[in-house]
């Protein structure tokens, strides 16, 4: 265990641990989008900025991937910290005006309306999807293309991608609710691509991509029977 | 050639070289470095051969007494020939000139006036190339060898003391002593950082781990700066050998050679050198019989600006795309596959076998108080002579203009001088006298960089500068962090609103505010960096800005939309120049009769303004 100074409160944390689960823990909050439990810290968004200081040197850094060390001091509002905050809301409004969880961060930071010029892409490339594809589901189906501004979340060659199984992970992580997925009569539609779904033997109900159950399948080595249900009914 | 197994072996080696090299005999030197290729140099060296050859003077200069060597520095006046013992300098050689010099210099001596180096302002010939202006006040020790040393031998570079560091290396001194003499010299890193060299080698050698990596950044990409492109291109050899001191100090067998593929002459070399140093035995197991091993590969990075940031470069080598990682836990732990990674600038690695053989008191004798050594600068923009110098450190910004430099062509007036590439800063005359050195060009809000140096006159518009690199960057950032991405979009957003003649009042302050929070919020130095520019320029010229603004003009004559061309009557003398060149037929007129410019039409291309010889075209 450390102890460290969060916004004057003494805190005890484990070592290893990021400031933004240390303040999370303590019911401090700090904004943030890009950060995810099940996810390792990616540090791309910098809402969670804070400052610390250490050894008489002051800085901002980045509470999600920053890990606690003995006697630091943490400030989650100072004025530095409440500008860069600000900064990445005004400026992902541009990409997403409209969008509640941007609207909801922006309002409790105290900005009204972005003063930046529109640049709407809705997508605020947090780089959830992705991370969650690889990390979680372990399939990399979809991954970033170009770089800087032009950089976005697509999938190999802007083709169908052959390695996603429409488990839909991307869709449900999303903060911003920008990957569209749909199902209509057993076929679900995810990556402009059409995944048939599995029909439950018992009740009737398709409740999995078939691709999806392929796989689990195969990563798990299970046997086939243990899919021919839903859940409901196994 | 056999491989060197032994100390005793190397310097046999070495004298048989030297044997070869009679001092009394002459030698050709002609650069063929990108650009002097560029200028036609090849062509020349092949002229050269077959000339000496077709005049009958073969037993006078031997075909491989020419030697195609690396860049000398003087780009300015490129293809450079110097014939040596005379140290005869001839500048912008074509391949018409060559018969002469077969003929007259190396025939009998004679010197062609027209090829050597005039003096603009004594209006004198300069014969030696040591004594052109723009030598003299340098100091060569990285750059020097250029002219002697054919880039692709490796032969050469052992005849002029090549590998000798690295001989006294492994003889005489233990790893810890080789760091202690590099923190001694307190070599701070040439790439930008500035962070102390030897500091990063102890680090990287106690860090727990293993392999321990030790990586060359070659992935230069500063826009107008070729300083570690000319020393990979020309002296190769010179970073494999501290590269491999380096090793040995950290304990590492395995290195990377991280360069850009836009330099294909430099990985060329480099790639030659490599094998050259494994077949003599200077990489590899057991170099010299030491029992110490390391072999270096080189990796060819696709040219994204972000990859020469440390932690983008190993995602690039680890086969990712090049995202820089947070940095709170050091390289030197945790940096190539999560191993142990010294990484240095190519010009770092070749300060250290210059370190090992003349001694870290030797070295610090050059330099200031916290910089030490000498740093390589690549002097371009608007200046008389465009190239690489190599300086001590602490010379003032004066000197390399002025008296390097040559000042500004066509007497034009020196605004301001950009240092550090895209994220450093520009610096007014006010400040010329500051002596180059890492922490005082950081006072002044600009930094070190790598050494890009760009000189701007009073026809740069200092908005249309900071709009120029905030553009370099922003398609440059890796696009992973929101300030970054975003920040330097929407800054160079509200820059184009201030040059088309729509900047607001309150654009100055967001600017300034967005600036500080950009450096704060963003990952990595890219971003951390970017701003630099807008805040520098906004300190030092604010005036400029202002009148944009408020006044919907632009000073300097460049903001197409804030700028209008006409003729003064008084001074036109109907030559009819401007109406030929103009491209819409804005400027027209009677020959011999005053002519007009329709504004209306104008695409403000400047043409007109550059052709007119009567000063009878004005910007306002």
């Amino acid at each position: 265990m450390v102890t460290l100074t969060i916004d004057g409160r003494e805190i005890q944390a484990d070592e290893g641990e990021t400031l933004l689960k240390a303040a999370q823990k303590a019911n401090i909050l700090i904004p943030q989008l890009c950060s995810n439990e099940e996810l390792e810290p990616y540090g791309a968004c910098r809402l969670c900025v804070v400052e610390i200081t250490h050894k008489n040197r002051t800085r901002i850094v980045a509470s999600c991937i920053y890990e606690v060390a003995e006697g630091l001091e943490v400030n989650t509002r100072s004025e530095r910290v409440l500008n860069v905050r600000k900064l990445v809301i005004e400026l992902l409004l541009a990409r997403n005006p409209r969008h509640p969880s941007l609207l909801k961060i922006a309002e409790d930071l105290g900005v009204k309306k972005s003063r930046f010029e529109a640049e709407i892409k809705g997508c605020i490339l947090c780089g959830q999807c992705i991370r969650t594809c690889r990390e979680v589901v372990g399939v990399s189906a979809i991954g970033y293309e170009g770089r800087g501004i032009n950089k976005r979340v697509a999938t190999p060659f802007e083709e169908s991608p052959p390695d996603c199984i429409a488990c839909g992970s991307c869709h449900f992580v999303c903060p911003v609710d920008v990957i569209p997925m749909k199902e209509k009569e057993g076929v679900r539609n995810i990556w402009k691509t059409d995944f048939p779904l599995h029909k439950c033997e018992s009740c009737g109900r398709y409740f999995a991509p078939v691709k999806q159950l392929e796989y689990l399948k195969e990563k798990y080595n299970l046997p086939p029977e243990q899919f021919l249900k839903c859940t409901h009914c196994r | 050639m056999k491989k060197i197994k032994t100390l005793e072996q190397l310097e046999q080696f070495r004298k048989d070289s030297q044997a070869k090299r009679d001092p009394k005999k002459t030698v050709i030197s002609i650069c063929v470095g990108t650009g002097c290729l560029a200028l036609g140099a090849e062509k020349v060296a092949a002229a050269l051969k077959e000339e000496i050859q077709s005049q009958g003077l073969v037993s006078k200069v031997a075909l491989d007494s020419i030697k195609e060597t690396g860049c000398p520095g003087f780009c300015e006046r490129g293809p450079i020939l110097v014939i040596y013992p005379e140290k005869t300098c001839y500048l912008g050689v074509t391949v018409e000139d060559v018969p002469e010099i077969v003929s007259k210099t190396i025939a009998n001596n004679e010197v062609i006036e027209r090829l050597v180096y005039k003096d603009p302002d004594t209006k004198k010939r300069v014969v030696k190339d040591s004594e052109i202006p723009f030598y003299k006040k340098q100091q060569r020790y990285l750059l020097g060898n250029n002219n002697f040393i054919d880039s692709k031998s490796i032969e050469d570079y052992i005849s002029l003391g090549g590998y000798s560091a690295l001989a006294k290396v492994l003889s005489v001194m233990k790893s810890e002593e080789v760091i202690q003499e590099v923190i001694d010299a307190d070599l701070r890193g040439r790439g930008g950082g500035g962070f102390p060299a030897g500091w990063k080698w102890h680090s990287t050698r106690n860090a727990e781990g293993d392999p321990k990596y030790v990586i060359c950044n070659a992935d230069e990409g500063d826009p107008g700066a070729f300083m570690d492109r000319a020393l990979l291109e020309g002296n190769p050899h010179s970073v494999l050998e501290g590269m491999i001191i380096g090793a040995y100090a950290i304990g590492s067998n395995e290195g990377y050679i991280y360069v850009r593929n836009e330099y294909p002459l430099a990985v060329t070399n480099a790639t030659l050198a490599l094998d050259q140093a494994r077949e003599l035995g200077f990489l590899g197991e057991n170099i010299l019989g030491s029992g110490f091993g390391f072999d270096i590969k080189i990796m060819r990075g696709g040219g994204a600006f972000v990859c020469g940031e440390s932690s983008a470069l190993f995602a690039s080598l680890e086969g990712r795309s090049g995202e820089p990682r947070a940095k709170y836990i050091h390289a030197t732990d945790k940096g190539l596959w999560d191993k142990p990674t010294n990484l240095n600038n190519v010009e770092t690695w070749a300060n250290v076998p210059l370190i090992i053989n003349k001694g870290a008191k030797w070295y610090t004798g050059i330099g200031t108080e916290g910089s030490k050594g000498t740093k390589i600068f690549s002097l371009v923009g608007k200046i008389n002579n465009t190239g690489l110098v190599e300086v001590p450190m602490g010379i003032t910004l004066r000197e390399i203009i002025y008296d390097i430099g040559g000042g500004i062509p066509d007497g034009k007036k020196f605004k301001a001088v950009q240092t550090g590439g895209p994220s450093g800063g520009c610096i007014p005359e006010a400040h010329l006298d500051t002596p180059v050195d890492f922490d005082e060009l950081t006072k002044l809000g600009s930094m070190m960089g790598s050494g890009g140096m760009i000189v701007m006159d009073e026809n740069n518009c200092m908005v249309d500068v900071a709009n120029y690199f905030l553009k370099f960057l922003e398609e440059e950032s890796c696009g992973k962090c929101t300030p970054c991405r975003e920040g330097i979009l929407q800054m160079r957003k509200i820059l184009d609103r201030i040059t088309s003649g729509e900047g607001k009042e309150e654009d100055l302050d967001t600017l300034e505010w967005m600036g500080q929070a950009i450096i704060d919020g963003s990952l990595c130095a890219l971003g951390g960096a970017a701003p630099n520019p807008v805040i520098t320029t906004m300190r030092y010229f604010l005036d400029e800005y202002e009148a944009h603004i408020r006044e919907k003009k632009c000073p300097a004559g460049v903001c197409k939309a804030l700028i209008r061309f006409s003729i003064v009557p008084e001074n036109c003398n109907g030559c009819h120049l401007c109406a030929r060149i103009c491209p819409v037929e804005a400027a027209k007129g009677v020959k011999k009769e005053v002519h007009t410019i329709d504004d209306d039409i104008c695409i403000k291309c400047r043409a007109c303004y550059e052709v007119c010889k009567f000063d009878a075209i004005k910007i306002t």
